[in-house]
C-alpha cells in the first residue's frame, strides 16, 4: 500500500512538472509552428533570478513571484529577438535564430555569473517530509502536484472562457483567418511567449527546487523533457502535451523502481526506446492536434 | 467606397492580377466573374491584406488600405470571406461568431443585438450554437463564416465564391440571404463562377481573364455579351 502511494505521488509530481513544460512548448508551437528552443533558458533565467536575488533579504515569495516575472519578460524578448525579425523569412532562420538566443543566454550565464552550480534559496517546507500512508512523501512533491493542478486548470480556463484564450486557438488552427476577423498577430505571438513563459517560471522553480541548485545548462533536460511530451502527446495538441507530460513520467518512474542499479544508468535509453515504439504505433501522437492550418 | 487602381499581385514569378481597376459603389452588389485560375481570388485576397500587392492601390472610403494588414482592414470596416470556407473546426459556432466581433468585443450589448439578427437570418447556427464547427455541413459552414464576417458589423463585405460545392437548393438560399444583406446597404464584392445567379443579384460586374479585366459594365450588358461562355470556357 505504502508502495503504491508513494508511486503515485511520484508519477503525479514528476507528470505535473513534465506536463507544464511541454505545456509551455507547445502553446508556441501551435500557433507558430516551431520549436522554440530557447524555452530551457526560460527555466534558468528563473533560476539565476532567485540566485541573484537571495542576498535581497526579500521573502521567499517575492523571489518567487520575481523569478517567474523575469521568466515571462524574456519568453516575450526570445519573440522580439529570435522570432519577429525573422518570422515571416524562413522556417530555417527562426530554427538558427532560436539556437542562437538559447546558447547567447546560456554563454551569458557563464560569464557574467559562474559555470559552477549556485544556491538557489529555497524555503523551509521544500525539504520537510509527511508521512502518508505509511509513504514518506517530500512535501516540495505535494507542492509540485498542487501547482500543476492549479496551473492546468489555469491555462484551460484561459484556453476556453476567454476571448484571448479563444483567440489563441483559432490563431493554431487558422492564423490568416483569425487576422481577417481583427485578431491581432502581434497579441497572440506575445500572449503565447508569455505565457509560455509564465509556465516555464512555476515549472522553472519547482524543477530547481529539487537540486537546490542552478547552472548555465539546467534548461536542456526539461527542454528534451517537453519536447519529448509534446511528440508523444501529438505535437499541436494541448491536452496531448499534457497526456504526453504524465505519460513520460509513468515510464521513468516505472523504470525507477524496476531496473536494476547496474541498468538505470541506460534508463534514457530504455525511455527512448518507448516512446519510438509508441511514434510506431502512433506516428502523430496519441492525441490529434486542430485540423492543420498554414504556418505563419 | 472601394476603389482598386492597378492593382496587381504576384506570387513569386507568377503574376496572378495583372494591374486590374475596378471600383465599388456605396450599396453596390459588384460581381467579379472569370474562369479558374483568373485571379479572383488573388485579388480578394489582396483587398483583404491577407496578401501583398505588388502595385498599385486599393482605397477604402477614402483611405489608402493597400499596405495594411488583415487586421487593420477589418477595423476598416472591411470583412472576407474567403473560398476556402474557413470555419475554426475545434471551437464551437458561438465561439466562431464571437471572434467575427473581436473588434466589437468591448460593445458585448450591441453584439448580442447583432447575434440574435444574424439569428433570424441563419436560424440553423442558433440551432447549432454549442456544435463543433467542424461538425457542420457545408451549407452550414459556409452560412456561419458570412455570419462571423457580419459580426464585424462590416460596410463592406467581399464573397468568394460563397455557392462552390453546396446543393443547389442550398445555392439559392445562400443567393437569398446575398439579396437580404443588399437590401439592408451592405456593399458586397461577390466572386462567383455561379454567372447567372451572380447576375441576377449583381448591379454591375467585371469580368476576369489571365489576371486581367476584360469587361466591365451592368449585370444585363454582362448578360447581353455573348462571347461570355467562351471567358470560361476559354480559361
Ligand atoms: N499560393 C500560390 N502560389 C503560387 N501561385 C498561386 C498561388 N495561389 C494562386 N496562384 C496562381 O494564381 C493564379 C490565380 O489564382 P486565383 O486563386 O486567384 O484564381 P481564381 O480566379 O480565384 O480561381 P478559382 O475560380 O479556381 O478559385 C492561378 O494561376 C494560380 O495558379
Ligand atoms: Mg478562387
Amino acid at each position: 500500500m505504502a508502495f503504491a502511494i508513494q508511486f503515485t505521488i511520484d508519477v503525479l509530481s514528476l507528470g505535473g512538472a513534465y506536463a507544464l513544460m511541454a505545456l509551455g512548448l507547445v502553446i508556441v508551437y501551435g500557433i507558430l509552428r516551431l520549436v522554440n528552443f530557447a524555452y530551457g533558458e526560460l527555466i534558468m533565467v528563473a533560476g539565476y533570478t532567485m540566485f541573484l536575488a537571495s542576498g535581497s533579504g526579500l521573502p521567499w515569495i517575492i523571489m518567487a513571484l520575481l523569478a517567474v516575472v523575469m521568466a515571462i519578460v524574456f519568453g516575450i524578448l526570445t519573440d522580439y529577438v529570435a522570432f519577429r525579425p525573422v518570422r515571416a523569412k524562413s522556417v530555417t532562420a527562426v530554427l538558427i535564430t532560436s539556437f542562437a538566443f538559447s546558447n547567447l543566454l546560456q554563454n551569458a550565464a557563464l560569464l557574467f555569473i559562474s559555470p559552477r552550480p549556485r544556491n538557489v534559496p529555497l524555503p523551509e517546507i521544500f525539504s520537510q517530509t509527511v508521512t502518508i500512508g505509511g509513504a514518506i512523501t517530500p512535501v516540495r512533491n505535494l507542492i509540485t502536484i498542487a501547482a500543476s493542478i492549479v496551473l492546468l486548470a489555469a491555462v484551460a480556463f484561459l484556453m476556453r472562457k476567454t476571448t484571448l484564450g479563444i483567440a489563441m486557438r483559432a490563431a493554431a488552427t487558422n492564423f490568416t483567418m483569425a487576422r481577417m476577423l481583427g485578431v491581432p498577430a502581434n497579441l497572440i505571438i506575445s500572449s503565447a511567449f508569455a505565457l509560455s513563459g509564465f509556465l516555464a517560471g512555476v515549472v522553472g522553480i519547482l524543477w530547481i527546487g529539487r537540486i537546490g541548485t542552478v547552472v548555465p545548462g539546467v534548461g536542456l533536460e526539461p527542454l528534451l523533457v517537453a519536447f519529448i511530451a509534446t511528440v508523444i502527446g501529438g505535437m499541436r495538441s494541448l491536452p496531448g502535451a499534457v497526456v504526453g507530460g504524465f505519460l513520460l513520467a509513468l515510464i521513468d518512474t516505472t523504470l525507477n523502481y524496476t531496473l536494476s542499479q547496474d541498468l538505470l544508468k541506460f534508463r534514457d535509453a530504455f525511455t527512448f526506446s518507448l516512446v519510438i515504439l509508441i511514434l510506431l504505433w502512433r506516428p502523430q501522437g496519441l492525441i490529434k492536434g486542430p485540423a492543420s492550418g498554414q504556418r505563419t | 467606397m472601394l476603389d482598386i487602381s492597378d492593382l496587381s499581385v504576384s506570387y513569386g514569378t507568377i503574376r496572378a492580377v495583372r494591374g486590374i481597376s475596378f471600383t465599388v459603389g456605396k450599396g453596390e452588389l459588384v460581381s467579379l466573374l472569370g474562369a479558374n485560375g483568373a485571379g479572383k481570388s488573388s485579388t480578394i485576397k489582396c483587398i483583404a491584406g491577407a496578401l501583398k500587392a505588388s502595385g498599385g492601390s486599393i482605397t477604402l472610403e477614402g483611405r489608402d488600405i493597400t499596405a495594411a494588414s488583415p487586421e487593420q482592414v477589418v477595423r476598416a470596416g472591411l470583412a472576407t470571406v474567403p473560398e476556402t470556407r474557413d470555419v475554426f473546426p475545434d471551437l464551437t459556432v458561438a465561439e466562431n461568431l464571437m471572434l467575427g466581433a473581436y473588434i466589437h468585443r468591448r460593445d458585448q450589448a450591441g453584439n448580442r443585438e447583432n447575434l440574435d439578427r444574424l439569428h433570424t437570418l441563419f436560424p440553423r447556427l442558433a440551432e447549432r450554437s454549442h456544435q463543433p464547427a467542424g461538425t457542420l455541413s457545408g451549407g452550414e459552414q459556409q452560412m456561419l463564416v458570412i455570419a462571423r464576417a457580419l459580426m464585424s458589423r462590416p460596410t463592406v463585405l467581399l464573397l468568394d465564391e460563397p455557392s462552390l460545392g453546396l446543393a443547389p437548393a442550398i445555392v439559392e438560399r445562400i443567393f437569398e440571404m446575398i439579396e437580404t444583406l443588399k437590401k439592408s446597404g451592405l456593399t458586397i464584392l461577390l466572386v462567383e463562377q455561379n454567372v447567372n445567379q451572380a447576375l441576377a443579384v449583381a448591379d454591375r460586374a467585371y469580368v476576369m481573364r489571365l489576371g486581367a479585366i476584360v469587361t466591365s459594365g451592368t449585370a444585363d450588358e454582362i448578360r447581353a455579351t455573348s462571347d461570355l461562355s467562351a471567358h470560361y470556357l476559354g480559361g
